[in-house]
């Protein structure tokens, strides 16, 4: 009894309902987002190369469009909630701020180097810090190059932002290539660091001791 | 009582075994998902059910296709530099495979909600007043051209021939027998063109003399090539592509 006990209150709440449910949804919508897009990229490739269609969604350009726009709503309802949250809460200001570049490259750096310490899963580096911002604001730059793509009449003003239909569609490839590696990435730190992986389905970690 | 103190004494006595395990669940879950992510190429997209939600998908995306446009918005215009030489073929044949429509006997056919229901020579119809537009065609391909294309508004045809511009579509088809259906808000839109020039020159073959529906706010696969019938009507037909899985309004 005293030792479950001491057992329970070992465990801290690291990530809030709100984050693991719009996480797993955006990890959901992005993976039927970037396969669906490949396909499409194939269609009309902006660089002499195309995607393996193995590793694309949709069986030719029709059905991955279907998917594409379809799944885009789930992007962006779900990310207007988890940015909604993540504003009002003060979650954003808790945990990703302040961003300190100068830590930043140095986190990146001891991360390359397999000497980044993750002992303390409540609160973020700073490189993670970045990395999250950065992979926030290339879905932000990925939704409006992709409004440009989709309404290049009716949303004009976003499609001139975006630098014109043409312009949108090489910032919308670069903005998924970054977003990919960040992704990339993340996966491989939660293989490195494996129990940081069930507390984004708990919630909880044990507390460092 | 007695299994979670277990676990619990488990868990702290071996953290090493606690860490292979979870690794273990992790690597498991990564292989559901490859394998997930392998299974959907095809077999996924063609399920029954998952059509029919695509499908449904698509639909609602033509509601707020439909609830986004603009009837009094523009395509920008580009001056005459911009234009993309040459301008790019495009169809699901062969340019050589083209239809090739004689001029001497065409007669466009005019049906459905109007008043008016005779057939229009080119002659007739080249006599309609004419404007010219230079937009951006886009393809559902993704690729763009800027082209140059003059003709008569449609909004002024239907106006001329009695259409009843509360019908919800107008349909066109081809000599080919590619056919398509748009809504009427884009029939009735001001740079919405009967096209029969393209670049001051009558309508070349490859672009589907003699007459062709260019619509700037449109994906180019709506912009039906010779074009030999017109029908104003409450009845959506589909269209060639769209019959095939393509979203029906492909508004840009």
């Amino acid at each position: 009894m005293g030792a479950a006990q001491q057992g329970q209150a070992d465990w801290v709440k690291i990530h809030p309902l709100v984050v693991r449910i719009t996480h797993w949804i955006n990890a959901l919508a992005v993976l039927v987002m970037v396969a669906s897009g490949w396909r499409i990229y194939n269609a009309s490739p902006l660089f002499p190369f195309r995607f393996p269609n193995e590793l694309t969604l949709g069986g030719w350009l029709a059905g991955a469009l279907q998917w594409h726009f379809a799944a885009m709503w789930l992007l962006a309802l779900n990310g207007l909630a988890y940015l909604a949250y993540g504003i009002f809460s003060g979650h954003f200001r808790r945990k990703l701020l302040p961003i300190a570049p100068r830590a930043a490259i140095r986190d990146v750096l001891e991360a390359l180097r397999g000497r980044l310490s993750h002992e303390d899963l409540s609160m973020y580096n700073a490189a993670q810090r970045a990395a999250y911002l950065a992979i926030i604001l290339c879905a932000i730059v990925l939704v409006l190059s992709g409004l440009a793509i989709w309404k290049p009449v009716q949303l004009q003003e976003i499609a001139a932002l975006m630098g014109g239909y043409e312009g949108a569609r090489f910032l919308h490839f670069f903005a998924m290539a970054l977003m990919v590696f960040i992704v990339l990435v993340h996966i491989v730190m939660v293989i490195l660091v494996p129990r940081s992986f069930p507390t984004m389905i708990t919630g909880r970690a044990r507390r460092a001791s | 009582m007695k299994k979670r103190s277990m676990e619990t004494s488990l868990a702290d006595q071996s953290p090493k075994l606690i860490r292979s395990i979870e690794r273990r669940l992790f690597l498991k879950t990564s292989l559901s998902l490859g394998a997930l992510a392998l299974l959907s190429g095809c077999d996924l997209t063609d399920d029954e059910n998952v059509q029919k939600v695509l499908q449904g998908m698509s639909r609602w995306n033509d509601g707020a296709q439909a609830w986004l446009f603009d009837p009094n918005k523009l395509a920008p215009e580009y001056p005459e530099s911009a234009i993309t030489r040459p301008f790019p073929f495009n169809a699901y044949y062969a340019e050589d495979e083209a239809p090739e429509v004689d001029a001497a006997d065409y007669a466009l056919e005019v049906g459905g909600l109007v008043d008016n229901k005779k057939s229009w020579t080119l002659a007739e119809l080249y006599a309609l007043p004419q404007e010219k537009q230079i937009t951006r065609h886009v393809c559902v391909e993704g690729w763009s051209a800027i082209g140059s294309w003059t003709g008569c508004p449609l909004r002024h045809f239907l106006r001329r021939i009695g259409a009843d511009t509360r019908a919800k579509y107008v349909w066109f088809r081809c000599a080919e027998g590619y056919t398509n259906t748009i809504d009427m808000p884009t029939a009735l839109h001001p740079q919405t063109q009967m096209t029969f020039k393209f670049e001051n020159d009558i309508l070349p073959r490859a672009y589907g003399f003699p007459m062709k529906i260019r619509m700037p706010t449109k994906l180019g696969f709506k912009n039906p090539k010779y074009v030999v019938a017109m029908e104003v009507t409450n009845e959506d037909r589909g269209g060639y592509w769209e019959n095939q899985n393509y979203n029906w309004f492909s508004g840009l």
